[in-house]
C-alpha cells in the first residue's frame, strides 16, 4: 500500500546545483535561451534527479540536521542507527515514463518493495529491503518509477 | 546512424574525487549521512577508513557520460548494483555497451572502474536506439 505521498516542486537552482555536482553543464539543466533546451521542451533533468525529493521528504531519515516542528521520534532498537552508518544502498534502478520539466510539481509516493536476508562473506548477515517510489507530474502523469535498495549489514563493509 | 550491438564508449566521469566534490553531491541531494561527510564519524563510529562517496554519486556521474553520449530524452531505463565503495583520490570511467537492439530500443551494459579497474557499479540502461 502506497503513502499518500508529498510534493516536490522542481525548482531550476535545484537542478542547476544538482547537475553540478555531476560535473554536468550542459545547457539543457539550466539555460531556458539555449537552443538545446528549446528543442527539447525546457529546462529538464540529470537521470537521477529524483533523488532530490529527499529535500521534500518529510522525516526523511539520512539529514539528522534538518529543522523541525516536532522532535524526531527514538528509533526503535536494533534498526542499525535509523540507516545512518550501517545502511548502505546496494541498487538502484530507474524508469523514465515521461520527461521531468522545471516548474512541474510532483508528487511522491512510496511503497515498500520485496524483502530479503543473506549471508555477507564479510560483513555478517545482510537484510535487503526494496523502496519502490513514483513521481507524478501536476497532470498526474507518471515520469519517474524508482525502485531502491537497501542493505542493512552487521559489520562495517571490508574492502 | 542508430545504435549498433557491438557499440562501445568509455569516458572518464571523475578525476581523482575529493572530499569537496562529495560535499557537493550530499548538499544538491540532500543524502547527509555523515558517513559521506563526517570523517570521525566514517572512521570511529562506523569503522570505515575514511569517508567514502554516494554510491548515487557514482551513478549519477555514470549517467552523465550516458546523456552525454544519448542526449537528454533516449533513456527508458537505468539501474545499478553497487558493488564497491569510492573512495577520496579515486578515479573513475564509465564503460558502456550495447548487447541487444530490440523495437528501436537499445540495451547497453553499463560498468563503471576505478582506477585499479575494480567495478564500482555495474548494471544496464535501456535507450531509444535511434539516440545517435
Amino acid at each position: 500500500m502506497a503513502d499518500e505521498g508529498f510534493e516536490f516542486p522542481v525548482d531550476r537552482t535545484q537542478v542547476m546545483l544538482f547537475a553540478r555536482s555531476l560535473l554536468d553543464i550542459r545547457p539543457e539543466y539550466w539555460d531556458p535561451n539555449d537552443p538545446a533546451t528549446k528543442a527539447v521542451g525546457g529546462i529538464t533533468v540529470p537521470p537521477t534527479f529524483v533523488q532530490c525529493s529527499a529535500h521534500w521528504q518529510p522525516d526523511y531519515p539520512l539529514d539528522l540536521t534538518r529543522p523541525r516542528k516536532e522532535p524526531r521520534q527514538p528509533r526503535p532498537e536494533g534498526q542499525g542507527g535509523g540507516g545512518l552508518g550501517r545502511g548502505l544502498h546496494a541498487e538502484q534502478h530507474y524508469e523514465y515514463h515521461h520527461p521531468i520539466f522545471v516548474g512541474d510539481t510532483l508528487t511522491v509516493t512510496t511503497r515498500p518493495g520485496r524483502r530479503w536476508e543473506k549471508e555477507g562473506r564479510r560483513g555478517g548477515k545482510l537484510q535487503f529491503s526494496e523502496t519502490i517510489t513514483e513521481y507524478r507530474n501536476q497532470d498526474g502523469v507518471l515520469c519517474v518509477t524508482a525502485i531502491s535498495v537497501g542493505v542493512q549489514t552487521e559489520k562495517a563493509v571490508e574492502q | 546512424m542508430a545504435l549498433q550491438v557491438g557499440d562501445t564508449r568509455e569516458q572518464v566521469v571523475i578525476e581523482k574525487l575529493n572530499r569537496t566534490h562529495i560535499v557537493k553531491y550530499a548538499g544538491a541531494s540532500g543524502d547527509f549521512n555523515p558517513i559521506h561527510h563526517d570523517e570521525i564519524f566514517a572512521k570511529e563510529v562506523a569503522g570505515y577508513p575514511s569517508v567514502f562517496a554516494h554510491g548515487m554519486l557514482s551513478m549519477g556521474l555514470t549517467g552523465r557520460a550516458l546523456t552525454d553520449w544519448l542526449g537528454v530524452t533516449a533513456l527508458k531505463r537505468y539501474g545499478v548494483r553497487f558493488t564497491r565503495q569510492v573512495w577520496p583520490g579515486d578515479t573513475l570511467t564509465a564503460k558502456f555497451e550495447v548487447t541487444k537492439v530490440e523495437d528501436g530500443l537499445a540495451t547497453i551494459k553499463v560498468v563503471t572502474v576505478n582506477q585499479d579497474g575494480e567495478t564500482v557499479i555495474e548494471g544496464e540502461a535501456v535507450a531509444k536506439a535511434d539516440a545517435v
